[in-house]
């Protein structure tokens, strides 16, 4: 790669194999609204690697097949004008105050106001999902939600599986909390859970070794 | 270009053709996605020379003002048959005729389209242009839309209207799109043209407020100021009142369109500048104008045939509250409406109020209406001869369905994304996309932003429509591939570019390989604009491109995996073409270059990723490559690099 990559190595290259130009780099641009940052892959080894101008993702784009790994957001992509954009953003934020609102009312949904919204990534999912993380009182109940959101994707098709994804089998799920730190689900009190937790990703077992320390562990230390 | 010059002779002209006499290809692109209408002659038109008005009574010039040499009368004959060629393509080509209709075109002219403003000098074009009423100029190129040509690329206005104001003291009429145009700029109107009459500026930079008071005060036979999607960055406190700048007594105005002026105005100003403009037809207010405040509006302009409706929510004034039975009220005595736009902040329970123009309506655009299907259905129940929709995907598929089976007379649809972002949910798939495809048969335009797609759904489209004209699919998750079947979405574009025989205008998405390109370069033969991004295997795409679509003149694309290869495979090809522009790709300087040094009638842009970068680098970055004849410009910012 060009000697004058230095660009982080979340700014994920997009495209086929061949090497070459690099891709936008969102993030430096004054592109208004939020970068998404996700790492490529939630280990420590790779936190160190993030230096590096070759991301992960370059070889999981490498192949046709596999959808892209999480990426930051592309400069004007997608190819919405400005004025409209910023007239839409105008809008949500006021969609999104009157709904909380609206929730305030005690007729709202039970469980409480507001609404915990993230993001669910699946690696082999052609795209992301959302999940209301407020409609669910239990690991338990949003353990089925997912297997059943995803069901279309696993690639054995193996609705058991999912089953024990916070026990880890073929898959594991994992989020990311307040801190950008990468998590096993399951190991914290669900409502500690729900507060702090900004987006879910669901991966191979196998990928997953090494994760951050063990919630209890960070709580502890951080006490 | 060999055509040989003598001091006798008008210059060279403008090689709209290719170089092997090739018939010349139209400038004009009337499918351009802009809010702006076409652009129109002036009805003032007089023949060359100072005759008569209307008819056809050749000027008898030279002597005693009895006779004219034959040749001469020959001219005079000519120029008069030529005033009635309006479309820049058809006075293209009687240019190239021979030198007798060269002149006699140039003379006759009335607007002047400039599609790319450093395509020509401006002395170069108002040397040849005589008698020019209206000018159209069109800057930056479009992807500076996305935020992907860096603050100060150019496409200043400045030299243009430094020529043209003493060429043209009869000039009425001019039309800027993506041009930065200054305050001064603007203030140079008035005094350089005294009976100017209509100004339009789209996506323009640069102005303020000021620079429309000078407008509004100075141009006093105005009858059109539209200012569409152009960028406003005024504070509050700097804001001048220009609506109160119009003339005192009853104006010419027949069109004031504002709503992306967003600062707040002085609203008495406008109802009194309304209630002066007897041939007010089109109104577009921006989102500072409340539904009681609309109504005065409406009151004192019954014969409005478009309205820009402001933020159609109730802000309750000094009179109280307007009901949704007195506002549709209103519009019951606005009999003329075809054509109803703003909604920029709606209440949707005030809907219903425009029920009783729904009937005549033609054009209708919700595009900043967050309305749920349950909101839109009943006012679209009532739109049966709606021919332009435009909307956001809130209203989702079963909004769809329902314009699908109302809208049997719709031509252009337009539905955009209210969560612009890759991994939004999006709300409208190809479930949608079908239903339109049964139900609007006469479909020719149409621009969609969705998560979700399927092959069947776009050969549904094509063999449904085969009218469309316009087919802009945006698939806004990056590589993604038909939801169904897993499967690259060649097949869909392909059976658009096969079954669509009109199609002059595609924009591709989704996981494309070079198979799709094959497709369009085989069959897309009236293409005339194509928009790439994300697509593509190698650099066989862009091949097939540049040796398929003959008609080729605007091509941009976007991180794909394209290379040198690809970017001198279209080397034959450039100058047929407008312009080129490809970013995030895989180019190098020495590709670039290699153009740049084989054609010199080609600018070649190059610009670096971070502007503050110094130094060279092997890759660029993005490429913008244009025909042009007046060289590189001097206006080049330091990060734009011409080769």
């Amino acid at each position: 790669m060009a000697g004058a990559d230095v660009d982080v190595g979340t700014e994920l290259r997009l495209g086929l194999p061949g090497g070459g130009a690099e891709a936008a780099k969102a993030a430096k641009r004054g592109y208004e609204d939020t970068i998404d940052l996700k790492l490529t892959l939630p280990t420590g080894g790779v936190q160190k690697d993030s230096g590096k101008p070759e991301p992960a993702a370059e070889k999981a784009a490498a192949d046709p097949e596999k959808p892209p790994a999480p990426k930051a957001q592309a400069v004007g992509w997608p190819p919405v004008r400005s004025y409209r954009r910023n007239a839409m953003t105008v809008q949500s934020v006021k969609i999104k105050k009157e709904e909380e609102a609206e929730k305030e009312q005690p007729a709202a949904t039970a469980g409480g106001n507001g609404s915990a919204f993230v993001k669910v990534s699946m690696d082999g999912a052609p795209y992301l999902r959302k999940v209301d993380l407020k409609m669910y009182n239990t690991y338990k109940d949003l353990s089925i939600a997912l297997q059943k959101m995803f069901s279309t994707f696993s690639a054995t098709g193996n609705e058991g599986k999912m089953v024990e994804a916070v026990n880890g089998s073929d898959v594991v799920t994992t989020y990311e909390d307040k801190d950008g730190d990468w998590m096993l689900v399951g190991d914290v009190p669900w409502e500690m859970f729900v507060a702090s937790c900004k987006r879910l990703r669901i991966m191979k077992s196998s990928e997953a070794i090494g994760l951050a320390p063990r919630a209890k562990d960070k709580y502890k230390n951080k006490s | 270009m060999s055509t040989p010059r003598s001091s006798a002779s008008s210059p060279d002209p403008i090689p709209h053709k290719s170089v092997t006499l090739a018939p010349s290809l139209g400038m004009r692109d009337p499918e351009e996605d802009s809010d702006s209408t076409p652009s129109r002659m002036s009805e003032d038109d007089d023949c060359s020379g100072g005759g008569g008005g209307g008819g056809w009574t050749p000027d008898l010039r030279g002597g005693g003002g009895r006779w004219a040499p034959p040749d001469q009368v020959l001219e005079i004959v000519l120029e008069s048959v030529l005033e009635f060629l309006t479309a820049a393509r058809d006075r293209n080509a009687a240019s190239l005729v021979c030198r007798s209709w060269y002149r006699a075109e140039a003379q006759t002219r009335r607007e002047l389209f400039i599609g790319n403003c450093y395509a020509v000098s401006p002395r170069r074009a108002v040397e040849r242009f005589g008698g020019v009423r209206a000018v159209v100029l069109k800057g930056k190129p479009r992807f500076a839309d996305f935020s992907l040509v860096p603050h100060g690329w150019g496409a200043y206005v400045s030299p243009w209207f430094a020529a043209l104001g003493p060429a043209y003291p009869r000039l009425e009429r001019i039309c800027l799109k993506r041009m930065t145009v200054s305050d001064d700029e603007l203030a140079l109107i008035p005094r350089s043209f005294p009976l100017f009459k209509e100004l339009s500026l789209v996506c323009c930079d640069g102005f303020s407020t000021r620079g429309l008071a000078i407008i509004a005060e100075g141009c006093r036979h105005l009858r059109v100021l539209d200012l569409t999607e152009d960028y406003f960055h005024e504070e509050e406190n700097e804001v001048v009142d220009w609506i109160s700048k119009f003339p005192e007594s009853n104006t010419s105005l027949e069109s004031l369109v504002f709503d992306c002026v967003s600062v707040p105005f002085n609203f008495e100003a406008l109802e009194a500048l309304v209630a002066r403009s007897p041939a007010l037809r089109r109104l577009r207010v921006n989102d500072h104008v409340s539904i009681e405040q609309l109504r005065c509006l409406m009151a004192r302009a019954p014969r409005l045939t478009h309205l820009g409706t402001g933020s159609f929510r109730s802000e309750p004034g000094s009179g109280g509250t307007s009901s949704v039975s007195e506002l549709a009220t209103s519009f019951a005595a606005s009999r003329s409406l075809v054509c109803l736009s703003g909604f920029l902040d709606v209440n949707a329970e005030y809907l219903p109020a425009i029920y009783p123009v729904c009937a005549n309506l033609t054009s209708l655009n919700f595009s900043f209406a967050s309305l749920t299907a349950e909101e839109i259905i009943p006012v679209i129940n009532h739109c049966v001869s709606l021919r332009t929709f435009w909307v956001l995907d809130t209203v989702g598929d079963e909004g769809l369905r329902a314009v699908a089976e109302t809208c049997s007379d719709l031509r252009e649809l337009r539905v955009f994304p209210l969560d612009a972002t890759e991994d939004s949910e999006g709300s409208v798939s190809d479930i949608g996309l079908q239903a339109i495809s049964e139900g609007c048969r006469k479909l020719e335009s149409i621009l969609y932003f969705c998560q979700r797609m399927t092959n069947a759904a776009v050969i549904a489209m094509s063999e449904n429509c085969p009218n469309l004209v316009v087919f802009r699919l945006c698939i806004m998750g990056r590589h993604r591939p038909d939801r169904i079947t897993g499967e690259p979405m060649d097949e869909g574009f392909g059976a658009i570019v096969m079954n669509c025989k009109k199609l002059t205008r595609l924009s591709v998405s989704g996981l494309l390989t070079d198979k799709a390109f094959a497709y369009i370069g085989k069959y897309g033969k009236l293409i005339k604009t194509l928009s790439i991004a994300f697509a593509g295997n190698s650099d066989m795409s862009l091949q097939h491109v540049f040796e398929g679509c003959t008609r080729l003149q605007k091509l941009e694309v976007r991180d794909s995996p394209f290379g040198d290869k690809g970017l001198l495979s279209g080397m034959n090809y450039f100058y047929n073409m407008r312009f080129f522009w490809m970013n995030s790709c895989r180019l190098t300087a020495k590709g670039c270059r290699d153009v740049a040094q084989q054609m010199p009638n080609l600018v070649v842009e190059v610009m670096k990723e971070h502007p503050e970068d110094e130094g060279e680098t092997d890759t660029v970055d993005k490429l913008y490559l244009y025909r042009s004849l007046a060289g590189p410009r001097n206006d080049a910012p330091s990060f734009v690099n011409i080769l």
